[in-house]
């Protein structure tokens, strides 16, 4: 067993837990994006940072990558860890402003602006995606590709990939392409034009030759200029 | 594309990650570019998934998923040549070979990429084409270039060798002179660096005499290894990012003082090297 302090709150913790699950026990929230349980932790969004250490030596982790240690001082909602979190959840913002969990986040952390340059993306390169159809369905039918500004997520060759089971894992776990696969749930979706997709989704035709993400959503289609 | 070239590849690599990017190394130095198929047929192969092989071979710049040209031009836009008006140059290069950046002529003569530093700023901005380096190019000399690659770089430096030209050359990332006169191997002062390998680290002084492979070390090296080799002033490795036209070895930069590059082979024994006085003069 590891003993580490939360906030202020001694706790143990069974060896290889992260700090993120540490917290959540105890009852701290932490926001995150690129977690899901079930799959690998990736550390992709920096959502989930807390400040570790103390004085001059503290420093921001990500909470969902970083196992617990023996006598960790870990603060979740230090003057730090909010300002980061704020920038973070600004920078999504201005990568994908349609996406309805970003929006979400940013709503429940009282974020209404940003300062940056607005884009919309079709992806916040999360990973998401990638591990679901590795760890989950077995497949691996698309990855990364490419690096820095030009990396992308999708199948090789950009071709109908032919170890693909059609599960839809992939768009069901997307935070940017929610508005595609809450199909499962109607009422949540704000359009509705997801629903009208005969489902499963990827079986439409006009998405016969490639996996849905990879085209403009016909449901939540935005003018790109 | 032949398959059983490809498995020849293969065999001669271990089949972990390391050894895929030494795989997709030899495929595209035999085909010039990454042939589909032929990540396919190693995808089946090794056992590695096409998602994995396509993601490392789309990651790494130096590999290239479209048919190359003959010549590949790279045009150095790192931070010094790009302050020095590099981006210039390539729009110039992109105008004359009416290709972009990336992208191969329609001829099929010429592939126009754009890299981050080659390790040489102090002549930037730099042009490498086909591992010959130009020197201060500037937009003007852009057809030049283009006009001596067509006619053959190898042939218009045949014309310069010298019988008994002499080296004198510095240390490509300090420019410290690395001749040692008080260590004369064929009768003139001898070129000093430090090699390491295998753990042993000592100094290797070349024969300045073009055309000489007078090799002396401070320790015995086995023929076919390859050396890191560094500057016995500053300390940095000279490794260039060109490889051995022989054995494939990364090439060793110098520069010459009166101007051009010489790069030797880091393989012990191999003798490719090539000498760059073109880049000096134009
Ligand atoms: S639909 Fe295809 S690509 Fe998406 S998770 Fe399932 S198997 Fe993977
Ligand atoms: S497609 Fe969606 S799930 Fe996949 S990496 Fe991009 S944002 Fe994440
Ligand atoms: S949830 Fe930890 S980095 Fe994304
Ligand atoms: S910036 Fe061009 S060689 Fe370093």
């Amino acid at each position: 067993m590891i003993t580490l302090t939360i906030n202020g709150l001694q706790t143990s913790v069974e060896k290889g837990t992260t700090l993120l699950e540490a917290a959540s026990s105890l009852g701290f929230p932490i926001p995150t994006l690129c977690h899901m349980e079930g799959l690998s932790p990736y550390g992709a969004c920096r959502l989930c940072m807390v400040e570790i250490g103390e004085g001059p030596r503290a420093k921001l982790v990500s909470s969902c990558t970083y196992p617990a240690q023996e006598g960790l001082k870990v603060r979740t909602a230090s003057s730090r860890v909010l300002r980061a979190r704020n920038m973070v959840i600004e920078l999504l913002l201005a990568s994908c402003p349609q996406s309805k969990t970003i929006q979400d986040i940013a709503a429940a952390h009282n974020i209404r602006r940003q300062r940056f340059r607005q884009e919309y993306e079709d992806c916040i390169l999360c990973g998401l995606c990638v591990r679901m159809c590795e760890e989950q369905m077995m497949a691996k039918a698309i990855g990364f590709r490419g690096r820095g500004q030009n990396r992308t997520v999708g199948t090789p060759f950009d071709i109908k990939s032919d170890v693909c089971r059609l599960c839809g894992g992939c768009i069901y776990v997307c935070p940017t392409c929610q508005l595609r696969c809450t199909y499962t749930e109607p009422e949540k979706a704000i359009c509705g034009g997801c629903a009208n997709l005969a489902p499963p989704c990827v079986e439409k035709d006009q998405f016969d030759d490639m996996m849905c993400y990879m085209t403009p959503c016909v449901a939540c289609e935005i003018e790109k200029d | 594309m032949n398959a059983n070239e490809i498995r020849d590849i293969v065999e001669k690599h271990p089949s972990d990650r390391g050894g895929l990017i030494a795989i997709l190394e030899d495929i595209q130095a035999k085909y010039s570019y990454l042939p589909e198929d032929a990540l396919r047929l190693l995808a089946e192969e090794t056992g590695t998934s096409l998602v994995d092989i396509y993601g490392v071979a789309t990651f790494y710049s130096l590999f290239s998923l479209t048919p190359r040209g003959k010549h590949l031009c790279s045009v150095c836009m790192g931070t010094a040549c790009h302050v020095r008006g590099a981006p210039v140059i390539a729009d110039e290069f992109s105008r004359q070979l009416q290709t972009d950046p990336g992208e191969t002529s329609s001829d099929g003569e010429f592939t126009l990429d754009t890299v981050n530093c080659l390790g040489a700023c102090a002549i930037g901005p730099v042009v490498v084409m086909d591992g010959h380096y130009f020197s201060n190019v500037d937009s003007g000399q852009v057809k030049r270039i283009i006009k001596k690659t067509r006619a053959g770089l190898d042939d218009a430096q045949i014309k310069k060798h010298m019988r008994h030209y002499l080296y004198d050359v510095n240390c490509s990332r300090c420019n410290h002179s690395l001749m040692d006169p008080d260590h004369p191997i064929d009768g003139a002062p001898s070129i000093r660096l430090t090699m390491s390998s295998e753990r042993q680290h000592g100094w290797i002084r070349l024969s300045a005499l073009y055309g000489s492979f007078t090799v002396e070390s401070e320790f015995g090296i086995r023929t076919s290894t390859v050396l890191d080799v560094f500057c016995p002033h500053c300390h940095g490795e000279l490794k260039s990012p060109t490889t051995c036209p022989l054995c494939a070895a990364p090439m060793v930069t110098l520069f010459i003082r009166s101007g051009g590059v010489l790069q030797i082979c880091s393989r012990r024994g191999c003798k490719g090297h090539m000498l760059d006085l073109e880049g000096a003069g134009i």
